[in-house]
């Protein structure tokens, strides 16, 4: 452990600061809260908004998870793992229930979490609202008349187009009935799970801002009474642990173009294989390790 | 059979390694130190210092060291570290108008008290690549004048004594801190100079360069530019007097702008004013064209819609390191949103085929 900086990198008053503006997220639920985020020893757009969160909620006995795209393995995800394991010494852990803390960009693990558990989220761009509307002054103001027509009205012209809503990943969801929160670009697959046992923080570095859900909070993605939402997902089974369940990365295997279907939860993929799962490309574990 | 890839973190690990045989090149060739980088690549130091926000050469020359020359590599490397350092206090405000100028020019006069000093400049060179340096040649030394220890007062401020240029107001409080607080609009100038002092040095270019060219337009004269030290002063507490902890290098440039007035309101000039750290005209030039174009509230103008007139497009946008940041991020994996958006295509696609067919069926 690098005891060159303080315990998970940031100093006592920049976590102090963080986690007030995780507080007053956690007291209203979907709202974006303004805060001082601080240059990391990465780039924005890397995840600088989850390290801060996650720095301010680590405590020295914390396990952490960090996952990208689902999975554990993934370059950022071993870079930010290693970063608290040098800044913090954390003991962490690819398994999802064994994690405390789970840090994650573009996913939300397929185990159902449980009440005690924090699942960080990288942000790229907090504002639902933003495409929409690119000017700040404009969408904040939005937000505190409750003024959602626009994204109403552009979900409309999506049926009117398309047959659909266009939209298959960062799907906008209203929060409790108030405020209109993007959920960070996890595939629509994942919304219905932010319905959740555990506490979600939401950390946007670049743009400053955090904003929060209580466990056990009201989610709902935005849909017509005669277009519900649909989550959408693979018509096939993972081609390594045959899960129906989960969300599928497709994989192009040769130059013929051959597709396979695997879990984009490597944690979830390999618990499945462990208890005797095989799809119809795997193997039995141990014959993989070998 | 598929095996699902693993090794990240070998990856980076022999990347990193690999950088650094990279970043060292050719051993046959002597390693450059960072005192050379300090002392002979001096403007590139500057530039890191003004948008690292950290006055400290020595520091700026080992960033350009370890990242190979790229300047907003260089500039993030200072940022970061900046970040962790303690705050000790506040200086009290540079008095610019004291400094120990290596130049000092003015557009507006042709002369002045204290006198235009050329300084150390590319203005007058020709460029042409100079072919002594490639093989080492000696360079002749400069001659030495005795420097007349003159005062060099602000060239606008002679205008403002005559009432011919808009005054400003002056203020004690402690102006918002970019670096501590979230930026929230609408911004207060003070927050808009400290946002272009360490804004990208082409991006504040490009906006400034806009202006000239009728988005925006400002009509600017240099009223003076003027590089040199300037001493910076400590409150110490204890102490109850301030005392001077260090000297800084800082460009400084006022522009005196087109006049505004009505029938009731005698004309002014206007202003606008960039500081920057370091030698860098072009970017404190470019700061004032935009401080000013950014003012048009304040002065009661009708904005024009111009990208350098509105605070947000700037303020969001002249930082490099937020910018290059989020450009670059999107190598980063996106196999999952990528996956949704293959699914959505192909649904739609399906859906589109299936009317068609069913068209030209009932035909």
């Amino acid at each position: 452990m690098n005891t060159e900086y303080n315990f998970a990198y940031l100093d006592e008053q920049t976590k102090r600061m963080i986690r007030r503006a995780l507080l007053k997220g956690v007291a209203i639920p979907g709202y974006q809260v303004p805060f001082a985020s601080r240059e990391m020893p990465m780039p924005y757009g890397w995840g600088t908004g989850g390290v801060q969160v996650t720095a301010a909620c680590l405590v020295p006995d914390d396990i952490l998870k960090v996952i990208d795209q689902g999975a554990d393995d993934t370059t950022n995800a071993v870079s930010i793992r290693k970063f608290f394991e040098k800044t913090g010494g954390v003991k962490v852990t690819e398994e999802t229930a064994k994690a405390t803390v789970i840090q994650t960009r573009h996913r939300i693990p397929e185990a159902a979490l449980t009440e005690g558990q924090i699942l960080v989220y990288q942000v790229p761009i907090p504002e639902p609202l933003r495409f929409l509307e690119p000017s700040e002054v404009e969408t904040r103001k939005m937000h505190a008349l409750e003024e959602y027509g626009l994204m109403h009205v552009k979900l409309y012209e999506d049926i009117a187009r398309h047959g659909h809503i266009a939209t298959s990943y960062a799907y906008p969801v209203k929060i409790e009935g108030r405020y209109v929160m993007d959920p960070s670009p996890i595939p629509k697959f994942d919304n219905p799970k932010m319905e959740m046992a555990a506490l979600q923080l939401f950390g946007a570095g670049r743009e400053q801002r955090i904003y929060a859900l209580p466990p056990y909070t009201q989610v709902v993605s935005l849909d017509f009474e005669d277009y519900p939402f649909e989550k959408g997902g693979a018509q096939q089974a993972c081609g390594l642990c045959a899960a129906e369940d989960a969300y599928l990365d497709e994989v192009i295997m040769d130059d013929a173009g051959t597709r396979m279907f695997v879990c984009s939860d490597t944690d979830y993929c390999r618990v499945r294989r462990e208890a005797g799962h095989i799809g119809e490309m795997g193997v039995p574990l141990a014959e993989d390790a070998a | 059979m598929y095996v699902a890839v693993k090794g990240g973190e070998k990856a980076i690990d022999n990347a990193h390694a690999w950088l650094g045989e990279i970043r060292r090149g050719d051993t046959d060739i002597a390693a450059l130190s960072v005192a050379q980088i300090r002392s002979q690549l001096s403007l590139a130091v500057d530039r890191v210092m003004a948008e690292g926000s950290l006055f400290d050469a020595d520091l700026a020359a080992l960033a350009i060291k370890q990242s190979r020359g790229d300047l907003i590599e260089a500039i993030f490397l200072i940022r970061a570290y900046r970040t962790t350092l303690p705050r000790f206090g506040a200086s009290a405000p540079i008095k610019t108008e004291n400094m120990a100028c290596m130049r000092r020019i003015s557009a507006t006069f042709k002369d002045v008290p204290g006198g235009q000093v050329l300084g150390p400049t590319f203005d007058y060179t020709h460029r042409l690549l100079d072919f002594k340096l490639a093989a080492d040649g000696v360079i002749d030394e400069a001659r030495k004048a005795a420097t007349p220890d003159e005062a060099k007062p602000h060239i606008t401020e002679f205008l403002n004594q005559e009432g011919l240029i808009q005054h400003e107001p002056t203020s004690d409080t402690t102006p918002p801190d970019l670096t501590r607080e979230p930026l929230e609009l609408p911004a207060s100038r003070a927050l808009r100079l400290q946002a272009l002092a360490r804004g990208d040095e082409g991006f504040v270019l490009g906006m400034g360069y806009s202006t000239q060219r009728g988005y925006g337009r400002n009509h600017a004269f240099v009223g003076e530019l003027r590089i040199g030290d300037v001493a910076v002063e400590l409150d110490i507490p204890e102490l109850g007097f301030s005392v001077e902890i260090a000297d800084i290098e800082v460009s400084e440039c006022e522009t005196v702008n087109q006049f505004s007035g009505s029938k009731t309101e005698p004309p002014q000039f206007t202003r606008g004013y960039g500081l920057v750290f370091g030698q860098s005209e072009r970017k404190a030039i470019s700061m004032a064209l935009l401080d000013r174009a950014l003012r048009w509230k304040e002065l009661g103008e009708d904005s024009s819609g111009s990208p350098a007139q509105d605070e947000e497009f700037v303020l969001y946008h002249c930082d490099n390191i937020q910018a290059t940041g989020f450009v670059e991020h999107i190598k980063l994996p996106h196999y999952v949103d990528f996956q949704a958006e293959l699914e959505l295509v192909r649904t739609l696609r399906r859906e589109a085929t299936e009317a068609k067919v069913a068209k030209e069926a009932a035909l």
